[in-house]
This record gives C-alpha cells, structure tokens and sequence, in this order.
C-alpha cells in the first residue's frame, strides 16, 4: 500500500511540469488549442502514456500537471483514445455541444451502449460566437450521425476518463491555490499583506485542504484504476465509486477554489487580464464532461449502497 | 502507487482477524455511556486482552512493551477492529496515545518504570490537564501554577474539558512553574495522582446529556518535584514530542464508522434516497470519506518513508468538517425521525460532531496553522 509519488512518478511529474513552463505558458493557453500544440504534447508522450507503458496512476500524475498550466484542448480523450489522432468525447443526450469541433480528428459519442466513432466533417455545427471558456470553443449539434464502433473499451474508457479529469481539476485547484496565495502575500491593504487578516488566510488555508483531499482521492482512483480490483477486505471501493468520487472531489475543489482565488484578487479577479478566469471557466467546463459533479455523487451513493461487500 | 497491501500486512491482517474472531463474541455488551466505573472496567479489560495477544502499545517500540509496528500495520490494526466493532481505546487514549509516548522520549527510569508497565496492560488508567477556562485556543496562557516548597510543588488553579477524570488514576497537567517568563517558557510538564488532597473533579455534562468530560479543582495540591517530567519550564516542548508519534492514523477508526453508517443509509432502507437531493448530499459524503481514506493512506505512505506533507496538516480540518456535514446531511434526511435520539446513531452523529470542529485545535486555529506553516502566510500574533 502506497499512495505517496514514487521516486520514478515524481521525475515523470517534474518532466512534463517543466516541459510545460517552456512550452506552453499562460500566453499560449490563452490562444487556445491547436494541432501544433497538440504536435508538441505528443511529442512529448503525453498522448502516447498507455501504449509506452505508463500505468493509469502515471497518467493521472501527468494529466494533473495538464491541469495545473491550464492547457486547452479535447487532452484525456485524445490520450484514452491513443492512435495519435485528436479525439474529442461527447455524450448523446441533448443539449448536445461538441467542443473543439473544427480539430478534431475522430468524435467519440457515448450513451449508446458501445462507444461509437463519427467524422466530425459530417456534424452539423453550429459553433458558438462567445463560449464560456475563451480557450474551449464549442459547438451545438442537433442530432449526432450514427459512427462506427470505436473499437476501445467503453466501461474502461468511462471510468479512466472521469479518474483523469478528476486529475486535470485536481492541477486547476492546485494551481488557483497557488496564484491566490502568492497574490495575498504581495497585495497590500490597510498596511498589511491581506494574506495576513485571517478572513483570507482562513479561505487560502480552505483552498490547500480542498486540494490535499482532492489530491488523495484522485490517486487513490489512478491506482485501483491499475489495479482493476481493489483487494481491501471489507470496502466496497468499486472503480467507479472511486473514480467518481475522485472526480466529486476534484471538480467542487476547482470550482470553490475558482470563485475564492477571484474573491481574494478583488476587483482585478474580475479582469480579462487576470488569469484566475481562465482557470474557473475550465473548471466549470469540465464538470459537464464525464458527467457532472451531482450526478457522479448521486452515482456514488448508490455504488455504495449496492451490497457487493466482500 | 498501489492500494494493494504487500504479503507481511495482509499476514499481519489476517493473525488480527482471526483473533478478533474469537475474542470479540466473548465480549460483554458495553455498558451505558454515564457508568464510569463499568466504562473503565470494559475498556481496561480489552486493553488486558490486546497485552495478552501482543497489540498492546502498537505503535511503542519494543524496548518499553510496544509492538513497534509500521505505520501501515497500525492502520490495518485501527481499520481492522473498528471493522469489527471492536472496543476503541476509551478510557485508555491518554495513556496508551499521549502520556505513555511523552513518558518514553521525556521521562526518567524511575518514571517509566513505575508507569509504562501498568499502562500497556490496562491497570492505570490517565487523564489530561491540559485546558483551562480562560485556557482553550491560547492553550498556552494557562494559569494553573505550581509554587516550589521544598521537594514539592503546591498546586492551585482549575482544569477542564478533562476526558476520564472521573476514573483516572493519574493525569498529565500542564503547570505554570514561572509566572514571569514569556508564556510558551514558564510551563511544566507534571505526573499527578488522582487521589492527592486538594483534587475535586465534577463531571461535566455535554450537549449529549452525558459526561464525557469533567473539570478539575487543585487547591494547595502538593505533588513531589519527581514527578516533573523534562526540565522545569520546558513543558511546552515536553507535550509536543507526541507529534513524532503521529502516523496518520488518528481518524482511522472513526471514518471506518463514518463509511459504515454512510453506507446503511445509502441502501435506501433508513431514509428515502428519492426526496429532495439526498441521494447525491449522500454521495458526497461518502465522497468526502472514501477522499479522506485515500489521504489516510497516503500520510501513512509518507510517514512510512519518514516524510510529512500538506496532507497530514489538513487531515483534521477536512475530517471534522466532513463528519459536520453528514451530521447535517443525517437529521434533514430523518426528517421527524430525528427528534428522539435514542439509540439511533444518526442523531447522536450530528450532536457528537458538534465538537469535533472545536476540540484537539479548533477549526478556525487549524486554518491559522495551515495558513502559516505551509502557506507562508504572515503569522498571528501570539
């Protein structure tokens, strides 16, 4: 039993967090994604985890950092669906938006039993002129066409898809509690830091713990998601409980975390200029992917009722 | 990372089962929550059970008794028995937890020999002085003080929030020995027996209607100098050494409950899942515990390998503030099947967590302390 990094995950981390700082830096999130960049993800490995042999805990560490730099883009599809191609995801139900729409390789449609691919080309899309994430352009789709079979495992992609985007706002939450820190600790009023009144430092110190649990959580995913069974005596840690549960975790923690960093840079939280936006609006984004947090909760609590205890 | 535990827990897992197996039906039913003479007894007794098999003092190190064991094998033993609905430690927690390990860094020979033994087999039960009345978050301005006459220190000032007081045989009290130096170094660290003249203890009844707790009246409470334990004055460093003994298994126990009571009701037999949106507030709370569980885990992983992160930090603020919002998630879904307490868990859980957010460090203190030591926040005047 271990769920701190290894010496191995820390360097993987460490990697792909200063590939990151050199390649893809705030100004770059904010013209959004690209086949460029997706060029230079792949490049790196990052949609090439599973094929080159990383486990699902490996890539919930790297999709973390994905996270925490805020990169744009249809990421953990493209990485589960791993034939280099960029894959986006969406489920049929409506209202139906289809987000990157116009670089997408291959759309994957979910809610018909087995995981289905359609050509984007034949989507008839009507994009959007103001989408809520300014770097996650979408589109609204009437009816999706019928595809072929995509040919992964649907039960293994939901559950690896809602545990990596628990990981991607896992990195948003961290990030945040990090920029608003480092703001209380510069931004000076009534001649102090304001990180030093405790109505601030208390909603900082909420951020980090938020990010902790989160953090735990979506390890813990990653690892039973490796594991495919998990062997405790006695606990009912279905994957799917644990992985929704990372991703209920995950997403209400980048989205307080989202709306307590705008509180704590006042007036310029409210700015095009501040990046804070960019990390919430995400947060906000991700939660309607993999389902939301409600119905996850909802999802959980009856994983936990069923009576599978050993 | 892995969730799977390696082939020597497991083993030691199964021993502890099998054991259970056999100890736990021959257990009598506990006794009611205000029969403290029967509470200590049914606690020292499973205490005298767990030295006989060898799980007495897990966490101490050999050489005094304990079992020495791994961080990992102290979270399978909390898991394990509270899975059992096994005795927690009750009347032995500051003993066994507190007193006991400060007795093994700090004390002298003669200390720990004459309390160590009867700790780990049930036959001294403790209790803490540590809070006062005008000593709660700023423990540290305690007034309690002890006078020197001779080879006895004189004792005058009151105690509360005193867990066992009513049965301990002895207590850990923080004395102030030098009223003019700055606070945090004018403190000692004093063993004091229960039955000394001039010790008054009234129970203290909670908002559960029992005592849980009690305060504790000194009055010219004469205690010999040897009972000091570290040097006169140091007893702030002198309480805090139990830190290193801490492997994050603190809430083991309580969140193996708390994910058991979730789980009943989540089977949609005690309440109706369908009203309102009980089902997902349900959800989340079990969330916030299979959460806490992980991060259980990973402080366990981080102590094993003798390191210390955020995590360890957060652990309580996030539990207590968990447990607080199935407590209330648990009386709105009762609905009217909440106004009788009991024996229904459920409405004992909203009133018993009331206090988890303000005992052991409260919330608000927690967040001053995460604030500031891992976040590099300016600190609070102290």
């Amino acid at each position: 039993m271990d769920l701190d990094l290894s010496d191995d995950q820390v360097a993987l981390r460490d990697g792909i967090a200063s590939m990151l700082a050199a390649r893809v830096p705030i100004e770059r999130v904010r013209e959004g994604f690209d086949r460029a960049l997706f060029d230079e993800l792949a490049a790196a490995g990052v949609f090439s985890l599973r094929a080159d042999g990383f486990s699902w805990a490996d890539c919930a560490v790297v999709v973390e950092q994905l996270g925490r730099f805020c990169v744009p883009g249809p990421l953990v599809t493209s990485l589960l669906f791993g034939d280099g191609r960029i894959a986006g995801a969406v489920m049929d139900r409506p209202p139906i938006w289809v987000e990157h729409v116009d670089a997408l390789d291959v759309l994957l449609v979910a809610g018909r039993g087995d995981l289905e691919a359609v050509d984007p080309a034949t989507l008839v899309a009507e994009r959007s002129p103001w989408p809520l994430d300014p770097c996650t352009p979408v589109a609204r789709v009437d009816t999706l066409p019928r595809g072929k079979p995509a040919g992964v495992d649907t039960a293994q992609f939901e559950a690896a898809g809602i545990a990596l985007t628990a990981a991607f706002q896992l990195g948003l939450a961290d990030r945040l509690t990090e920029l608003a820190v480092d703001y209380a600790k510069e931004r000076v009023q009534f001649d102090r830091p304001i990180g030093g009144f405790q109505a601030i430092k208390h909603l900082l110190a909420d951020m980090l713990t938020r990010t902790e649990v989160a953090r735990a959580a979506v390890y813990s995913a990653g690892a039973a998601l490796d594991e495919m069974v998990v062997n405790e005596a006695g606990t009912p840690a279905s994957i799917a409980r644990l992985a929704r549960g990372a991703k209920v975790m995950a997403g209400d923690a980048a989205i307080a975390n989202g709306k307590v960093a705008t509180q704590v840079f006042g007036g310029m939280g409210f700015t095009w200029e501040v990046d804070v936006h960019l990390y919430l609006k995400r947060a906000w984004v991700l939660d309607t992917q993999f389902e939301s947090s409600d119905r996850n909760a909802a999802a959980v609590c009856i994983a936990a009722g069923e009576p599978n205890r050993s | 990372m892995e969730l799977r535990y390696s082939d020597a827990d497991e083993s030691f897992r199964a021993e502890l089962h099998a054991w259970l197996e056999v100890e736990l039906p021959a257990l009598a039913p506990p006794p009611p929550r205000d029969a403290w003479s029967e509470r200590r007894k049914w606690d020292t007794d499973w205490q005298r059970r767990l030295f006989d098999a060898g799980y007495a003092g897990l966490h101490w190190p050999k050489e005094y008794g304990g079992r020495g064991a791994s961080p990992t094998e102290q979270l399978i033993f909390y898991e394990e028995t509270a899975r059992a609905r096994a005795p927690y430690v009750g009347v032995n927690f500051v003993g066994t937890l507190h007193a006991g390990p400060t007795l093994i860094e700090e004390g002298t020979d003669e200390q720990k020999a004459a309390h160590l033994p009867k700790i780990l087999c049930g036959d001294e039960v403790w209790c803490q002085g540590f809070s006062e009345p005008g000593a709660g978050s700023d423990l540290a301005s305690l007034r309690t003080h002890a006078d020197r006459d001779g080879d006895d220190y004189v004792l005058n000032g009151q105690k509360i929030w005193c867990s066992f007081g009513q049965i301990a045989d002895v207590g850990e009290f923080l004395v102030r020995t030098d009223p003019e130096a700055p606070k945090h170094r004018g403190i000692s660290w004093l063993i004091l027996p229960m039955d000394l003249p001039g010790i008054e203890v009234r129970p203290l009844k909670t908002v559960l209607g029992s005592s849980e707790f009690a305060e504790v009246f000194l009055t010219d409470v004469r205690v010999p100098v040897a009972n000091r334990v570290g040097d006169e004055n140091d007893g702030w460093r002198v309480t805090n050494v139990t830190l290193k003994y801490e492997r994050g298994t603190a809430f083991v126990s309580e969140l193996v409950d708390s994910i058991r009571l979730c789980e009943d009701l989540a089977r949609g037999e005690i309440v109706d899942l369908d009203h309102g949106n009980i089902r997902a507030e349900l959800g989340r709370s079990i969330a916030d515990f299979d959460a806490l569980w992980a991060l259980t885990k990973r402080n366990v992983s981080q102590a094993t390998r003798g390191t210390s992160g955020a995590g360890a930090m957060v652990m309580k603020l996030a539990y207590s503030e968990a447990r607080q919002r199935f407590g209330d998630l648990c009386l709105k879904a009762l609905g009217r099947d909440a106004l009788h307490v009991d024996d229904n868990e459920y409405v004992e859980e909203r009133l018993r967590t009331l206090a988890l957010t303000i005992a052991a460090g409260a919330s608000q203190i927690q967040r001053n302390i995460i604030g500031e030591r891992i976040l590099g926040l300016p600190r609070e005047p102290r």
